[in-house]
């Protein structure tokens, strides 16, 4: 960030200078690091894994013991988790026409006929209008509230900024009975525009703070020159401000993202049919006697995939953004 | 190009006031200078001209109208920061075109690539124009950010220490270059600067300030030679004004009261006590190449002035001092008229 916004003033970059302390040391001490690191990696990858392989198991498979670590991959778990099924008598099953599908013969194979899809690509849809609507809602709100805090002699600013901090403050269960009752008068129970509105503010506390510690990086200088040069303060906000808080905006729009698309507590308890989002339906795919845990796999497979792919998309933002504060100066 | 004044001006930052009853009329085309140390309210004083600061009391004037009460944008000035003017996301050429884009004031592309090329042209830096303002080097920066203040035909130019980060080989070329151009575009120059090298070598006028207030305004010669009180008077100068009790030295023309005694080099006369007992001896001597620094000590005080390399003086030789003209004060510091005889 300094190497973008301020080379003006220092022209060596504190992202050189880190990487160079590394680097520069010892060989030993690098395969020492590199270890410590590969290892963190595996013990964090394990449980990823297992969920990807767990996703191709079949459901005899997935609760086997011991855990079976090479097993014939199925796609019956993703089968399962998108269709709704029933079983029926063999004298039924043999007066069906042959299977037209893939999925109907695997299907059929464990004596079953596909009554349906299932809920699931609601839930991803309801998942993906929540998280991201609340991610940018909270981003945009969050930089136009960090910008006017940082710039502007804002009355009891202290205790504003602690006030919006402190809505984090308590866990969301203890908060969850007011907030089902006020849904409730307001009409917005089980509606994604309230699971929207509620996102969006518990996230303003972290787009906030996190922006206004971004913002404060940018010298006002830059849009004091611009103003001088003919622009309101508002074309300066979107000419200059906004080109170097892009860092800033990219990292807080995926903390925001990761908290909205993972949020469990208040979905289970504030939404049930319509707005429901994906995390309080997938541990409860039930399949014949328990848990269909291939399903659950492939269900949370599928649900990991957007904030991968936003995170890749934005990592080198992210990487900047959130070593900025450690390597300036 | 036009006039700019400031009237009866007064801004406090909560319990700080940062400048204090400023009355400030720059003439069309004058070149003036702001000098004090930090603190003393000069960057203030051009805020508030640019509009970047709202004067709690008194009037901003431009071109004879009051613009108190208007944006930075309509102010029609251009000013140029000490530092962070450029935009990192933009090329050089960019940067320089910004103002002219602007909205209200926007030119064809045509006459932005004719303006920007002229004027890169003028610093030096045109085959820079594509690079990143991030790749170029500090004074290029700082040519780039002078260029975009010139781009503009204004209506006054504000400056605020816009040479300070620059090294000294830089410093001196880009002054003459701002000399230059203040000279052919007969251009109001508002500038600030804490450098009494830039105050002397560019102004029309020098306006010392000292905690928010305007000491005393006048052409550099008038500044240098008539400081008004003992405040001026150390800021200009190299080495500095001594200050001297007033009966340290024999004088001619003192006036009553005088307390403070100001003696710049050019108002001391040394020359080797021929009898081995002079009022001062040499303490010290630095030899700056083109010149010497000599450190007298007289009695418990020490003067410092400069001498001819050629000079014959060595450390612990007995001098004989000599005031001629210096420069009096009062208790209070206030500068006394010589007596005259």
């Amino acid at each position: 960030m300094k190497a973008e916004t301020g080379a003006a003033a220092t022209p060596a970059t504190g992202g050189k200078a880190v990487a160079h302390s590394v680097a520069e040391s010892s060989p030993g001490l690098r395969w020492l690091a590199g270890l410590v690191v590969v290892v963190y990696a595996l013990v964090t990858m394990i449980p990823l894994v297992w969920i990807l392989l767990t996703g191709f198991k079949t459901p005899q498979d997935s609760i086997s013991y011991p855990p079976k670590v090479v097993f014939e991959p199925s796609l019956e778990g993703y089968v399962n988790l998108f269709t709704n099924r029933s079983r029926q008598t063999p004298e039924y099953m043999a007066s069906l026409p042959p299977p037209e599908t893939w999925y109907d013969k695997l299907v059929r194979s464990r004596n079953m006929v596909i009554t349906g899809p299932s809920r699931f690509k609601d839930r991803y849809v309801n998942s993906v209008i929540i998280g991201f609507g609340s991610t940018f809602l909270a981003v945009f709100l969050g930089t136009l509230t960090a910008y006017a805090f940082s710039r502007f002699r804002v009355p009891l600013q202290d205790d504003l900024l602690f006030f919006i901090l402190s809505t984090r403050m308590m866990p969301p269960i203890a908060v969850a009975i007011p907030i089902f009752l006020m849904f409730r008068e307001l009409g917005l129970s089980d509606t994604h525009l309230g699971m929207i509105l509620l996102y969006t503010a518990v996230n303003m506390s972290l787009s906030v703070w996190l922006l206004k510690g971004f913002m404060d990086e940018i010298p006002r200088e830059y849009e004091e020159a611009a103003m001088v040069d003919g622009y309101t303060r508002l074309q300066a906000f979107f000419k200059v401000v906004l080109p170097q808080a892009t860092t800033g905006i990219a990292a807080t729009a995926i903390f925001c993202l990761i908290f909205a698309w993972n949020e469990y507590a208040f979905a289970l308890l504030l939404t049930s049919g319509n707005a429901q989002t994906a995390p309080p339906f997938i541990p409860i795919i039930i399949g014949e006697g328990g848990l269909d845990w291939p399903a659950v796999a492939a269900g949370t497979t599928l649900f990991l995939l957007p904030v991968l792919i936003f995170t890749v998309m934005l990592r080198s933002h992210l990487l900047r953004g959130i070593t900025f504060g450690a390597v300036r100066k | 190009m036009a006039d700019v004044a400031l009237r009866g001006v007064h801004k406090r930052f909560g319990e700080t006031t940062a400048v204090e009853g400023m009355d400030l009329a720059v003439a069309d085309g004058e070149f003036l200078v702001l000098l004090g140390p930090t603190g003393a309210g000069k960057t203030t004083t051009l805020r508030l001209l640019a509009g970047l600061e709202k004067p709690d009391e008194g009037e901003v004037r431009i071109g004879g109208h009051d613009v108190t009460g208007e944006p930075p944008a309509a102010r029609d000035l251009a000013f140029v920061f000490q530092q962070y003017s450029l935009y990192p996301h933009m090329t050089a050429y960019d940067n320089l075109a910004f103002p002219l884009r602007a909205p209200g004031r926007r030119l064809d592309d045509g006459r932005i690539r004719d303006r920007v090329t002229h004027i890169a042209e003028l610093l030096h830096i045109d085959h820079k124009l594509d690079s990143k303002a991030t790749q170029l080097s500090g004074g290029e920066m700082q040519r780039v950010a002078i260029g975009r203040a010139l781009v503009r035909d204004p209506a006054a130019f504000l400056m605020d220490e816009p040479l300070s980060s620059l090294d000294a080989k830089l410093r001196s070329e880009l002054r003459l270059e701002l000399a230059r151009i203040h000279r052919e575009r007969g251009a109001t120059i508002v500038y600030v600067t804490h450098d009494q090298i830039e105050a002397m070598t560019l102004a029309d006028r020098i306006g010392v300030l000292r905690e928010g207030r305007l000491v005393q305004l006048g052409p550099p010669r008038d500044v240098y030679e008539a400081p008004r009180n003992v405040y001026v008077a150390s800021r200009l100068g190299s080495p500095a004004m001594n200050l001297l009790p007033g009966d340290l030295l024999p004088v001619e023309g003192k006036p009553e009261g005088t307390a403070t005694v100001g003696a710049r080099t050019e108002h001391l006369h040394i020359a080797p006590a021929d009898d081995g007992r002079g009022v001062g001896t040499v303490r010290r001597i630095e030899h700056l190449g083109d010149q010497n620094h000599i450190h007298l000590a007289v009695g418990e005080h020490t003067l410092v002035t400069l001498a001819d390399p050629a000079s014959a003086l060595r450390t612990g030789d007995p001098v004989d001092i000599r005031l001629d003209a210096p420069v009096f004060f009062d208790r209070d510091g206030e500068q006394l008229a010589p007596r005259t005889r």
